[in-house]
């Protein structure tokens, strides 16, 4: 039994470690029940009601039909539930339990964890679309096929400088926040955004609110991806005005993120 | 790899937070392959002085060396070197315990296995319990695996041992004692003595932030003054009996009056002491019942250091 504990230290390959960071986090992200609810079954919730309710109602929405419109929308929306709220919880439950502080004890440098964090996010993100998708495809959505390529550019550019932008902004709450106060805020704001902030509906249905609106990151990502999937074009403004949120999350990240 | 260099080297270390000094110009070495216990009452320092070791904290004056390296600079090369016990948490609260080990384990290029570690350290029963769920001592059980899993050097460890139950310390002790004898230096911090007294090689008193006092616990305990005797007798003693029985005993001796039958006399233990303690009785007209002579034991160094007592 002897020599069980003889030292032979030493760091894994830093891909392997962040690909089991990046495997832990979405693990654990589709296992708590809240935040399972966040990503898929509040945005499936919102999409069949608001197809529902537009088809009793007889609506339509700037002469397209609700469902072709809502379903980019619920997109939107659920990339806002990850990539702002379930990681601000998330991140701001770590700092609390200590699981930052004993990572930062282990070979996983800090950009192996932010990196993890990414890839995580990224594929729980990926299968909320998919299941979206197919949702909404169930309910006859027709996304424009005018100009596929120029579509699928718009939707991968969008979802990937949504994501940036309300990850940056989520982790800044994180990590300045203590735990409870990050929770209670990260819900609120995808609550406010969700009803108010351009996500699901178009900016244009806020009246002359809509103006301010469309510089909000949620309502820049529903603009996007309305552009990408109704129209089949490229919504440059609503990009740039993801990036610079996104560049603007990550200075207010870098400048105050507390580890502890 | 040189072992002469200490594993830890901490030279004049102060740490302040705000105004409240937490380490006071501390030193202490930590010898390659030994046991080190930090042992202190809590708020004297001790975890400041770990986290500063571990890279946590920057060290606002002094300097610490681990394995020879800077833990702030040549923190990438230090940290798969070492291991870390933190005193609470560390892990997410939905997490299985094996779940976190094996995480834990693929982040190192030759972990243990983990399987094996689990049921050295009882959590073979609760691998699937999630981590919120855990008993306080099956959570310090987890957290000494993490810190073992990466074999590494040196590991430190945060009162291991808090919130065990008796068995469960003892096993740690056994296994701490394995780690050691396997090459691995140890250093942890703890506030019961009785802990640093069976585990440590060495052993540091930290009092306000500074080392009072250091040795093995042989050296700490009976060295020097190196007996209490406790002497109970038969009525009460007459006034000015410590005074009087010091004059007698000379000045190597300490004597402090616990009630108005008993007293405590910390000196050399022999029997030159005992005599003159019982002839101080039959001068003052008073019967000891008791004349125990006991060995002193951390505790009683503590209290002689600081004038208080250890145990929080």
């Amino acid at each position: 039994m002897s020599a069980t504990f003889t030292p032979a230290p030493g760091a894994a390959p830093l891909s392997r470690m962040v690909l089991s960071q990046a495997r832990m986090e979405a693990r654990l992200m589709l296992r708590n029940g809240e935040q399972l609810l966040l990503a898929i079954v509040i945005p499936v919730i919102v999409l069949v009601g608001g197809v529902a309710a537009a088809g009793r109602l007889g609506l339509d929405l700037d002469g397209h039909r609700a469902v072709d419109v809502l379903t980019p929308g619920v997109l939107a929306l659920a990339v806002m539930s990850t990539a702002f709220t379930s990681i601000a919880i998330a991140t701001g439950f770590e700092r609390r339990y200590g699981v930052i502080k004993l990572l930062g004890s282990s070979p996983l440098p800090r950009h192996g964890l932010l990196l993890g964090k990414v890839v995580a996010l990224l594929n729980v993100v990926a299968l909320q679309l998919v299941v979206l998708v197919v949702v909404g495809l169930a309910l006859g959505w027709r996304p424009s096929l005018a100009h596929p390529p120029t579509s699928i550019l718009a939707l991968v550019l969008a979802v990937a400088l949504g994501t940036a932008a309300f990850a940056a902004l989520g982790l800044f709450v994180a990590g300045v926040l203590r735990a409870e106060a990050t929770l209670a805020l990260a819900n609120l704001v995808y609550l406010l955004l969700m009803a108010g902030g351009g996500v699901v509906l178009p900016t244009t249905t806020y009246g002359s609110a809509g103006t301010v609106i469309q510089w909000l990151p949620s309502g820049a990502l529903g603009e996007a991806l309305r552009s990408a999937l109704v129209d089949a074009t490229v919504d440059v403004r609503s990009l740039l005005v993801l990036a610079v949120w996104a560049a603007v999350g990550t200075v207010l990240t870098a400048r105050t993120f507390r580890w502890e | 790899m040189s072992t002469a260099t200490p594993a830890v080297t901490v030279d004049g270390l102060v740490m302040r937070y705000g105004d409240k000094v937490a380490v006071d110009g501390l030193s202490l070495e930590v010898a390659r392959g030994s046991i080190t216990a930090v042992l202190g009452p809590n708020g004297a320092g001790k975890t400041t002085t770990l986290e500063t070791c571990e890279g946590y904290r920057v060290p606002q004056q002094g300097t610490v060396r681990v394995l020879g390296l800077d833990p702030q600079r040549d923190r990438a090369d230090l940290l798969p070197r070492i291991g870390v016990m933190l005193q609470a948490g560390g892990a997410w609260s939905g997490v299985r315990a094996h779940e976190m080990l094996e995480h834990m384990a693929s982040l190192h290029a030759h972990p243990l296995d983990t399987a094996m570690l689990g049921e050295r350290l009882g959590l073979a029963d609760c691998g699937r319990t999630p981590y919120r769920r855990l008993s306080g001592g099956q959570q310090q059980r987890l957290g000494l695996a993490i810190a073992l899993v990466g074999r590494p050097e040196l590991v430190f460890v945060d009162e291991p041992t808090a919130g065990m139950d008796p068995a469960a310390r003892r096993t740690t002790w056994e296994l701490l004692e394995e780690v050691r004898a396997d090459g691995v230096t140890v250093v942890l911090t703890t506030h019961h003595m009785d802990e640093a007294e069976h585990l440590a090689d060495r052993i540091h008193i930290i009092d306000r932030g500074r080392v009072i006092a250091s040795g093995t616990p042989g050296e700490l305990t009976r060295e020097g003054r190196s007996a209490t005797i406790r002497l109970v007798v038969n009525r009460p003693f007459p006034d000015g009996a410590p005074e009087s029985l010091r004059a007698e005993l000379g000045p190597d001796t300490e004597v402090r009056q616990l009630d108005e039958v008993s007293m405590l006399i910390h000196g050399p233990a022999d029997s030159m002491t005992l005599g003159r303690v019982s002839r101080w009785c039959e001068e003052h007209d008073v019967l000891p019942e008791t004349l125990n002579l006991g060995q002193r034991n951390l505790e009683d160094v503590f209290l002689e250091l600081t004038g208080r007592e250890l145990a929080t």
